[in-house]
């Protein structure tokens, strides 16, 4: 199963290390990553595969944990909600 | 390959502007559990109910983690109750009763089907259905009510619209300690829909499966941000916009609605497009009108304006999702949303205005609180040219009037959460009571003769 990470907060040293962390830790591989600023707000999306053994719910419990300790905001969505919204 | 724009406006949309699932509701076939006694019906619907919506919390939670959109409300819709407690005379306040313990033990906020079709004709179990709505209504909490009373095939029931007056009168005066809450949850429709997942006028038409989940997604402040800094557009180029807008929103909904279909062990039936508005600030229907170019709604140019948005939002919606039913348009509640809220304040907006509103959009005049001492007779006139709109322009149109006990045009009520709060808004001082009491049909339109 596919989901997109979205990290979103104020940028400052260790926010991918710390995340990245978290995912390797569950299991999660990255297939893709990128990172840009939005106004102002550190912004980065990867796009991660979760395997079997974890749910989405489940990993969006774990980073939002990581997210707090790291002062951003961090969510964990089904790639299909963005296919359904973006792609005909 | 997903953007990364595109990602993250979708989480901007949940993030700042309120995208939502506004409601996952399983509609319910409660004919299954009629019985010759009344207590005997109430047990077999309870069972039934706590049975098929079991999970249907834990589902939408499940749902909401995974996509990471919210979903507000969880709820069910059920058949007609009228139908349920005719072999038992008709009265069906204890079935009434076994639906809210039903609705409490699932842990949803509102169950919708305490319900009478009665469009052409009302049968001696109807009337007595309908006269034991006020006593359902104030001895239940979650329960929601509507009838009704006209269609575009078959004309409008003026017996039931007269007798809805009474009903709605009687209702605030038994829910008088709390500002006549009950009638906030009572809908009287002209062409009702039976698969319409908004509360308070949701029920389970008999056309349809035995159980079926309906999705309402919501989004005025989608919608309101999309169109924002478009100053100098081309009003078609606005209308563009909030079609792409409307198709995101919709895809969105089909989505959660498929899965929660499958999850449940239901059939998937409609996504209801309906912009709904609730009180807090940037999800304000009002406040897309005004985006559009009103200084308050209820200015002239507010009918024009909620047309184009009415019809946007449906042109985007019908091209992403295949099935689409409900009400699907905007919603103009006027104590559910702070744009309307604030003109109703000021002034800028009164009941005709509203009434005219209603012709161009879904549903009708709604949640709108009215002095408590109008007479029962003008509410019927109220219901009576909502019902003529409706039957004219073959679409559903509906009242939800609250008279609120002891309260007059100056004063205002607040009834807590979504239903919000609003002042109260003057009716016409000229009476209708010969109109009303005539009783009888307004006979079918001409072009309800199409076979």
């Amino acid at each position: 199963m596919k989901a997109i990470v979205s990290v979103i907060g104020k940028d400052k040293a260790g926010i991918i290390a710390k995340v990245s962390a978290a995912l390797a830790e569950k299991d999660v591989n990255i297939e893709d990553i990128s990172q840009t600023i939005v106004q102002g707000n550190f912004t980065m999306i990867m796009m991660c595969d979760l395997g079997d053994k974890i749910s989405v719910a489940e990993l969006a419990a774990t980073l939002d944990k990581t997210g707090k300790e790291a002062g951003v905001v961090i969510r964990v969505q089904h790639e299909d909600i963005f296919n359904a919204m973006h792609s005909l | 390959m997903l953007s990364k724009n595109e990602i993250i406006e979708t989480v901007n949309m949940v993030e700042k502007e309120h995208l939502d699932i506004r409601t996952i509701t399983m509609g319910i076939s409660l004919l299954p559990c009629i019985r010759e006694d009344e207590r005997a019906t109430a047990d077999a619907v309870y069972d039934r109910i706590c049975k098929k919506a079991e999970n249907i919390v834990s589902v939408a939670d499940t749902l909401s983690k995974t996509y990471g959109i919210p979903i507000i409300n969880k709820r069910v819709s059920v058949s007609p109750v009228s139908l349920i407690a005719a072999p038992t005379g008709g009265d069906g306040v204890i079935i009434a009763k076994a639906l809210d313990r039903a609705a409490n033990e699932l842990g949803i906020d509102f169950l919708g089907g305490y319900s009478a079709l009665v469009q052409k004709g009302m049968t001696s179990y109807e009337r007595k259905f309908i006269e034991s709505i006020p006593e359902a209504l104030a001895t239940t909490e979650r329960i929601c009510s509507s009838v009704n009373v006209g269609s575009s095939k078959t004309g409008i029931n003026m017996d039931a619209v007269r007798l809805l007056g009474e009903i709605i009168k009687e209702t605030a005066d038994k829910t008088k300690d709390k500002d006549g809450l009950g009638c906030a949850k009572f809908v009287a429709f002209c062409n009702a829909v039976e698969d319409n997942p908004f509360m308070a006028g949701a029920f389970h038409g008999v056309g349809e499966g035995e159980t079926v989940i309906n999705v309402g997604v919501s989004g005025p402040g989608v919608v309101h941000h999309a169109i924002k800094n478009m100053r100098g557009a081309k009003i078609d180029e606005i209308a563009e916009v909030i079609k792409k807008t409307a198709f995101k929103i919709t895809r969105a909904g089909t989505l959660i609605a498929r899965e929660a279909a499958k999850r449940l062990n239901a059939e998937f039936g409609i996504v209801d497009l309906s912009l709904a508005p609730t009180p807090v600030m940037g999800d304000s229907v009002a406040h897309i009108l005004e985006e559009i170019g009103l200084s308050s709604v209820g200015a002239h140019g507010t009918t024009a304006a909620l047309a184009l948005l009415n019809d946007a939002v449906k042109k985007g919606g019908v091209m992403a999702s295949s099935s689409v039913g409900g009400l699907s348009g905007a919603f103009i509640p006027v104590s559910e949303d702070i744009g309307m809220i604030n003109a109703a304040e000021k002034g800028a907006i009164d009941i005709n205005k509203l009434e005219a509103m209603t012709a161009v959009c879904s549903v009708g005049i709604d949640m709108v609180a009215i002095p408590g001492d109008t007479p029962a007779s003008t509410v019927s006139g109220i219901i009576a040219d909502e019902a003529a709109i409706g039957m004219i322009n073959n679409k559903t149109t509906a009242v939800r009037v609250i008279p609120v006990p002891n309260k007059k045009v100056g004063d205002s009520v607040n009834f807590g959460g979504l239903l919000g709060q609003a002042p109260i808004m003057a009716v016409s001082s000229y009476g209708c009571e010969t109109l009303i009491a005539r009783g009888g049909r307004i006979p079918a339109p001409i072009h309800s003769n199409k076979n």
